[in-house]
């Protein structure tokens, strides 16, 4: 198949899978009785419109680069954890007790410790997941999903029980929420008076561990060998289950992460609905990024500004932002079709040869595999 | 309370609390023993639970409210179809990995779900949803008579399903065709039988169950829609048909284990026994995986060709 072919057969691909998505969106949206082309222009343009708006995709992106990179490594070792959701709730409890538990260190060492809390809770729920799809074989899909559920129970008995405000109970207003967080424990912000804040270095340094760890360490082409062929890998000495437990606790220590990191810097207190859904737009992410930390971040941006883009929906047009699922599931079914087809030699071969006959050289076209 | 007071108010709650379980894994069912594992189940459900609320809700004091229900329930079996087509041609005819298949259609049907409710009714509203219809004298039966015999039509039909199901499967050609093309579609393909097409066909009726599911939830169990409705069910059920070895009966027998679990969680409150409220809830979600980590032998029982799909042209 000449170059030309190639590129052209992607190109027609893609384009196909993204008018699938928009359409599917565009099929809610007609029915919702909106205008499509002007929500998707506010959708797309109007967080890029100010300062405000930027900060804020800047923002949201943090989290979704930390969970997607973390789902990237579990994917990519052949572990499909979708259970990023509850992982960042209980990296935001463990940060927040951290934080709460020792508010008199200086910034330097609570800073970090905090960190590593979020990171740790974040591991040890994921690691239930692992550890029950390394020794008993236990769909990891399904545990994660289970562990979501029961992680969002925990998460809601702490702030309403052992972890909720005293003040709160005093003025007997009851709100599920923690004591706010000691200054010592915040994660500053780099403009003053919009939310971005140092995270985001946080994020793009992790970015390139990631990098690193899967494409230039052993242990991460041993991961990815068992991702892409368990069995060939087990035959070459690897040990799979524990390439999946790692895997899974790696992922589950970068949602811990991205909770520890907006709990600390963006809302200050652990409240409800702090995750709000970044443990399934990461999946988005991830697999929007091609499973590649490069792709990762501009695919973060991108869905950032896609969050940041249906709550101004919900303001300006008053279209719910629950929108914001329905485009990230046909995205999802889009891109994994598209890659399908893409890496399908039979299909691409039939394309170069309508192509050709197209051109008017029927049959003037090469096979190779 | 005696104790058989409480053991039938548990059973009175628990039973009509399995039918969308029941409903939505016999789906599952059809699908994984074609060979399909169909996760976006919970998002079909969803669509079906508001499909079926929206249709009672609108068609309320209109000359149509008689069969109000009766639409709602065949427009959620109608979507619930057409998802599970959609799902279909993403897995079947694209070769898509299917768990990453089953989240993304799990986050589009939630989304479409939640999006429409918000705009179209926005706040928490009841209907009056399906009736009970009690059966004239089996259900004046002391203590079993009001427990199994006052439960609303659709129920009585899922039950129904499970001898059907169970019939369809083992004793007819397309059940011979979808345990095929589940275990060995390469074999059944070589049989002249077409795989695509029956993966279609057992997508398509998953999908009728999971939507007639959802809409039993809205109306026939809570009455209302609400964004979370689902709770979850749509994977419960994947996981009961693993528990259930791929067999209607035990099936059947797991989502009333389930649902009676799910009971205990109300009669606990009603009790008053000091328990955390929220553990109480934890309870279905925990007894899931503990149950996914006793059957895996299970899994060696199931379809052979579970979740791989199937490509004509590639080489052995």
């Amino acid at each position: 198949m000449k170059t030309s072919a190639r590129v052209a057969y992607i190109a027609l691909i893609s384009c196909v899978a993204v008018l699938a998505a928009v359409g599917i969106g565009a099929i809610v949206l007609v029915i919702l009785g909106a205008d499509v082309v002007q929500t998707y222009k506010v959708i797309l343009t109007e967080p890029l419109k100010d300062l405000f708006g930027i900060t804020e995709v800047l923002v949201r992106a943090v989290p979704l680069i930390l969970v997607a990179l973390g789902i990237a490594v579990s994917f990519r070792a052949g572990i499909l954890n979708i259970g990023a959701e509850g992982q960042i709730q209980m990296g935001i409890i463990s940060a927040t007790a951290v934080a709460l538990a020792w508010p008199a260190l200086p910034k330097s060492t609570l800073v970090p410790l905090i960190l590593l809390a979020g990171a740790a809770g974040g591991a040890l729920w994921a690691s239930i997941a692992g550890y029950l799809r390394a020794k008993l074989g236990v769909n990891e899909i399904l545990s994660t999903v289970m562990l979501n559920y029961i992680a969002a129970q925990l998460y809601g008995y702490l702030l309403r029980g052992p972890m909720i405000d005293p003040a709160e109970l005093q003025t007997g207003s009851g709100t599920p929420q923690s004591v706010r967080l000691p200054k010592s424990a915040w994660i500053d912000r780099i403009i003053p008076g919009t939310r971005l804040h140092w995270g985001i270095v946080l994020a793009l340094v992790l970015a390139i561990f990631i990098y690193i760890l899967l494409w230039r360490t052993t242990s991460g082409f041993k991961l990815r060998a068992a991702g892409a062929s368990a069995k060939a890998a087990r035959y070459g000495g690897i040990n799979v289950e524990s390439c999946l437990f790692f895997a899974m606790v790696l992922a589950g220590a970068f949602a811990g992460l991205a909770g520890a990191v907006e709990v600390t810097a963006v809302h200050r207190r652990a409240i409800e609905g702090i995750s709000s859904g970044y443990g399934f737009s990461g999946i988005v992410v991830a697999l929007f990024g091609g499973l590649h930390p490069g792709g990762i971040i501009p695919a973060a941006l991108f869905f950032g500004v896609l969050l940041v883009g249906t709550d101004m929906t919900q303001r300006i047009l008053s279209i719910p932002a629950n929108m914001v699922s329905v485009l990230q599931g046909a995205v999802i079914l889009s891109i994994i079709s598209a890659k399908m087809v893409i890496n399908d030699p039979y299909a691409r071969e039939k394309f170069a040869r309508r192509l050709s006959r197209f051109r008017g050289h029927p049959g003037g076209y090469e096979v190779k595999r | 309370m005696t104790a058989l007071t409480i053991v039938l108010n548990i059973l009175s709650i628990g039973i009509p609390f399995s039918v969308s379980l029941l409903l939505a894994s016999l789906g599952e069912m059809f699908n994984q023993r074609a060979g399909i594992f169909n996760l976006g189940c919970e998002g079909i459900m969803s669509m079906g639970a508001f499909l079926g609320f929206m249709c009672a809700y609108s068609l309320q004091n209109t000359a149509m409210t008689p069969y109000a229900n009766l639409m709602g329930v065949l427009v959620a079996g109608v979507a619930g179809t057409l998802l599970g087509l959609l799902f279909a041609l993403v897995t079947v005819t694209f070769h898509a990995p299917q768990g990453i298949a089953g989240i993304g259609l799990q986050m589009l049907g939630t989304g479409a779900a939640g999006t429409l409710f918000r705009h179209f009714v926005g706040g928490v509203t009841g209907i009056p949803g399906l009736p009970n219809c009690p059966i004239p004298l089996l259900s004046k039966v002391p203590f079993i008579g009001p427990v199994l015999f006052n439960m609303n039509i659709l129920a009585y039909l899922a039950f129904l399903f499970v001898p059907l199901s169970s019939y369809i499967l083992f004793k007819t050609p397309w059940g011979l065709k979808v345990r095929a093309v589940g275990t060995s579609p390469r074999s059944a393909d070589t049989m002249a039988i077409s795989v695509q097409r029956t993966r279609y066909q057992a997508l398509a009726v998953g999908g009728l169950f999971a939507g007639i599911a959802g809409a039993y939830l809205s109306l026939g169990q809570a009455k209302m829609f609400a964004d979370d409705i689902v709770a979850g069910r749509g994977f419960i059920a994947v996981a009961l048909v693993y528990f259930g070895g791929w067999d209607p009966y035990r099936i059947l027998g797991g989502s009333l284990l389930f649902s009676i679990a799910q009971s205990l969680q109300l009669s606990i409150q009603v009790l008053g026994i000091k328990f955390p409220y929220e553990f109480a809830v934890m309870l279905p979600y925990v007894l899931v995986i503990v149950v996914l980590a006793f059957t895996r032998s299970a899994v060696v029982k199931g379809p052979a060709e579970l979740g791989i799909p199937y490509d004509r042209e590639k080489r052995i």
